[in-house]
């Protein structure tokens, strides 16, 4: 049988790679899609010029202490060594390629690869090679092999207030210059003294990174999907708040101030679903919030390019690592933490207020769903873009929430950096 | 005071999960004392000493209002679960409470019919009687694994 199909009669044949006009406003669903995206991104925007976060400083705080992660899908050691110092390198080794460490982490002297005793410092230097002088005078490394020019790829390490970022470019600006003024004092305000862990949890989300990434920047969505928040009027868009990107574009912070006095009622007027005046919590001491910085602010989320998030909810304090795992899978490392000089009742609080993030928070639930919901909805759509037109074209920092604007940013920061 | 019989313990860990199952949920907070603790962790977690969990709540009043906000707030896929517990270890039995160890394994059931063991591990419990019923007043779901798939919407 001959089928013969009309020119131009299939509008929705993905265009690979190709950008559609528009700029920041389209967003093209092959992005979210391709193989191919995947392989790029990792080599030229989780290996290029950005700052990864690897781990909180407080989980390598003695020497001997690592912990084991990911820049995009490298797998990387993050250790302190004896000199105090706090170094990463990949978990590779380099003679077959193994991995060098096979847990999650913990504390040790040295690394040995268990395939052939190849030995690693806290470094990732090579130290020794198992039988290296051959065994009774037969066999062994040739005499020009030289331990030094073999070894791990090796990472820029940055602290920034405890946060550990690790980069492969020697062109990555410093980190504060990285982030930015805006974006580094508003960590500096969350992290300004030292923390300790209380959880690390990892929810599998059925969808690529950035479809997550994106979620997290979208201010527009939260007081909409998320209607726990504006049940109790912990999240309105026309709370007092705001939101700032960062120059180039990649990193963001959103913030909200309590404002009980206002009675606007935007979304009753709107109809919307997320308002639900009636619900009372039984035991409302959950949202009892300490104003612990002393600015009123109650809800402060924080991304750096290309992987990190800050979340301050009241007083729930996490870190948030996106890791992709091929194209339809992320991996979503939580850390939740307080500080270490926490009363017994702020660290209680905490706990219970734990409850509003997380794998089953009341106000991040659904985002562990929504990408796998875009995910699903375009799985056909290669060829269809999405819009993104709230708040005009721009990424400039603006005064209100109900904008794309951080979104807009991402892409112009992931466009600069992937090349497409 | 007694030992509380394991014939109590037994029913009362067989109506838990028969609640949850049957998507009774508004039931389930009164399978706890007043003042109680209930959280959902992890193995690595709870060996860490990290007294976060993914859910935890310290009074009923808290169970009450996770399940109000399921009903009434959150967003999740339609879904449902099977458990299916092993037998509990008694680890500690006299003066009106107990402590046991019991497995659990559940299976998430989604609207369109995708069932994945979500979750496997040991509920941590501590029981207590009042008013002539048997209690939780501790329980502490410890997940083998740390990893969550998607959300975790109904409690374990």
């Amino acid at each position: 049988m001959n089928v013969n199909v009309p020119p131009g009669s299939i509008p929705n044949t993905a265009q690979p790679m190709e950008w559609p006009e528009g700029a920041l406003t389209r967003i093209p669903f092959w992005i979210y899609q391709s193989p191919e995206i995947t392989a790029l991104e990792q080599q030229r925007l989780f290996e290029g010029p950005v700052w990864n976060f690897l781990c909180l400083e407080a989980e390598v705080s003695k020497p001997g202490d690592y912990r084991v992660t990911f820049v995009g899908s490298m797998p990387v050691i993050v250790a302190r060594d004896f000199d105090e110092e706090i170094y990463a390198f990949e978990n590779r080794c380099a003679h077959r390629g193994a991995l060098i460490a096979l847990d999650q982490g913990g504390h040790a002297r040295d690394f040995t690869c268990v395939y052939h005793a190849w030995n690693y410092d806290m470094k990732g230097n090579l130290k020794a090679v198992a039988f290296e002088d051959g065994v009774g005078g037969k066999g062994g490394m040739d005499k020009t092999f030289c331990r030094s020019d073999h070894g791990p790829r090796k990472l820029r390490v940055a602290n920034f207030c405890g946060l550990i970022f690790g980069s492969l470019s020697d062109d990555v600006p410093p980190i504060e210059e990285y982030l930015g003024d805006e974006i580094a004092g508003k960590i500096k305000r969350v992290l300004h003294k030292p923390v300790t862990v209380t959880g690390r949890f990892t929810q599998m989300l059925p969808n690529n990174w950035k479809l997550y990434f994106e979620n997290v920047k979208d201010t527009y969505h939260a007081s909409l999907l998320h209607t726990f928040f504006t049940t109790f009027r912990i999240n309105r868009l026309s709370q007092r708040g705001g939101m700032a990107v960062s120059p180039n574009g990649g990193s963001h912070v959103s913030f909200s101030f309590i404002d009980k006095a206002n009675k606007e009622n935007d979304y009753a007027a709107m109809g919307i679903r997320s308002d639900k005046e009636d619900f009372a919590l039984k035991d409302p001491s959950l949202l009892d919030n300490a104003d612990e910085f002393g600015d009123g602010c109650h809800m402060q989320i924080l991304t750096v390019f290309p992987n990190f998030v800050l979340q301050q909810i009241q007083n729930a304090l996490a870190v948030r690592q996106v890791l992709p795992k091929g194209q339809m899978q992320t991996a979503l490392n939580w850390t939740t933490f307080g500080f270490v000089d926490d009363t017994p009742e702020m660290k209680k609080r905490r706990l219970r207020q734990n409850n509003l993030a997380g794998p089953a928070g009341y106000v991040s639930m659904e985002d562990g769903a929504v990408g796998g919901f875009v995910q699903r909805g375009v799985a056909a759509a290669g060829g269809e873009r999405a819009v993104v037109e709230m708040g005009g074209s721009g990424t400039a920092t603006q005064n209100t929430r109900a904008t794309e604007a951080s979104v807009r940013g991402f892409w112009k920061c992931y466009r600069a950096h992937v090349g497409i | 005071m007694a030992a509380i019989t394991l014939e109590r313990i037994l029913a009362l860990q067989a109506a838990y999960i028969r609640c949850i199952d049957n998507n009774e949920l508004e039931a389930w907070p009164d399978f706890f004392l007043n003042q109680c603790l209930y959280v959902v962790t992890s193995a690595e977690n709870h060996k860490a000493g990290f007294e976060g969990g993914i859910i935890y709540a310290d009074t009923k009043g808290m169970l009450i209002d996770r399940i109000a906000a399921l009903r009434e707030a959150n967003i999740y896929e339609k879904q449902s679960y099977r458990h299916i517990l092993g037998l509990p270890h008694v680890t500690n039995n006299g003066g009106g409470s107990a402590e046991s160890e019991t497995p659990f394994m559940v299976v998430r059931v989604m609207h369109d019919g995708q069932s994945d063991i979500f979750a496997t591990g040991v509920y941590l419990d501590s029981y207590r009687v009042e008013g002539g019923d048997l209690k939780f007043a501790k329980r502490l779901a410890v997940c083998d694994s740390s990893r969550i798939d998607t959300l975790m919407a109904l409690p374990l």
